[in-house]
């Protein structure tokens, strides 16, 4: 007999009983399949009614995040052969509403991402929109931020974080990591702007330092650093505005 | 504004004494460390070197008391910032409401102490 791997899987449906149960699948197992690839094994030949996101299938969508075996990662990176001959567990996504089965409701994360304003902000509104003149960059220029514009939006450091788990108001690892990613891109003018959002107690302050979000980033965007590094900009501006008695 | 929330206000304060006493404690602590707990005890520096007379003489130089500020001050600002962050992650109500208080509070206090020393 061929070789077999198990997969419990995390059940829900809002329409049918509404409670959340597992259910366990035994699968051929193939040293080189993603736990991606063994879902859309299970949802073709087993069971068509589980749910779950994917897309792309090369870590650059970010929609297929889920608990592995209570780790939030993406299932299309992520090999049997890392768990094999053991079992793997897939829940959806902590920290976020279910909507059914391994799919969680991130619209609080889309709200917070569109706060930060992830786009390059110019003083001058008419360069938002005037295409025909160039902004040079260096390649030290872009060296400064390259590393945080890696992100793609997964969602796991939020899974990860036991702070936004405790205060759903923090705006969260991803979120602050993209801001610092846009106030150090030499073309943009937004920090003040952003500064509201990022520099208040639902922003970099209620981070305490746990560091989980940069272990789980499949991109290595580590939010961390991110976090803190805008916890010093935010310092000396504060002291700035009380020195100077200007509103922060 | 409450107390606390006076207090909680004054969070990049807190944080700039935390990053601030993390850094001298990493830096400052090992070699204390290693010159007191290990390099006198096992005789690779004179213990001649914390003797009582040559210590009091040394101590009242105004530069060798702003070290000692140095390395004692800001680390209990680290220590409260931590103990208090951590505590709070376990959401006991009626901690939360005093937390703050104790933890920068005793800072504050012990920080008056180490001048009234020093001084």
């Amino acid at each position: 007999m061929a070789d077999e791997i198990k997969l419990t899987l995390s059940r829900y449906n809002p329409d049918k009983d509404g409670e959340y149960t597992t259910q366990t699948y035994t699968i051929p197992y193939h040293n080189d399949w993603s736990i991606l690839d063994a879902l859309n094994h299970i949802k073709a030949e087993l069971d068509g009614s589980i749910s779950y996101r994917w897309s792309c299938r090369m870590a650059v969508c970010g929609s297929c995040g889920m608990m592995v075996n209570g780790t939030p990662r993406l299932t299309c990176s992520t090999y049997l052969n890392e768990f094999y001959p053991g079992e793997i567990s897939l829940e959806p996504l902590a920290n976020f509403p279910v909507v059914r089965d391994l799919v969680v409701d991130i619209s609080d994360f889309m709200a917070k991402l569109t706060s930060i304003k992830p786009w390059i902000i110019r003083k001058n509104k008419k360069d938002e929109v005037d295409v025909s003149s160039e902004y040079l960059q260096t390649p030290a220029q872009m060296t400064v931020y390259r590393q945080q514009s890696l992100c793609i939006n997964c969602t796991l450091c939020y899974a990860a974080c036991p702070v936004y788990g405790l205060h759903p108001e923090f705006i969260g690892p991803a979120v602050i990591a993209l801001g610092y990613r846009y106030n150090n891109d030499s073309r943009d003018e937004g920090k003040e702007e952003r500064r509201k959002v990022l520099a208040n107690e639902a922003g970099v302050w209620k981070c305490t330092v746990v560091g989980d979000c940069t272990e789980v980033c499949p991109k290595h965007v580590d939010p961390s650093a991110a976090i803190q590094r805008t916890k010093v900009d935010s310092a000396i501006s504060w002291f700035f505005s009380k020195l100077t008695g200007r509103g922060e | 504004m409450s107390l606390i929330k006076r207090i909680n206000a004054l969070e990049p304060l807190w944080w700039s004494l935390f990053g601030l006493g993390g850094t001298m404690a990493a830096f400052l602590f090992p070699v204390h460390i290693f010159i007191q707990g290990v390099a006198i005890p096992l005789g690779w520096v004179s213990s001649e070197l914390l003797h009582y007379e040559r210590l009091v003489v040394f101590l009242h130089s105004p530069i060798v008391k702003i070290y000692l500020f140095l390395l004692i001050v800001p680390p209990l600002f680290h220590a409260a910032h931590r103990i208090r962050l951590t505590l709070e992650d376990l959401r006991i109500e009626w901690l939360d409401r005093v937390l703050p208080l104790l933890c920068y509070g005793g800072a504050i206090l012990l920080t008056i102490m180490t001048l009234i020393v020093l001084l």
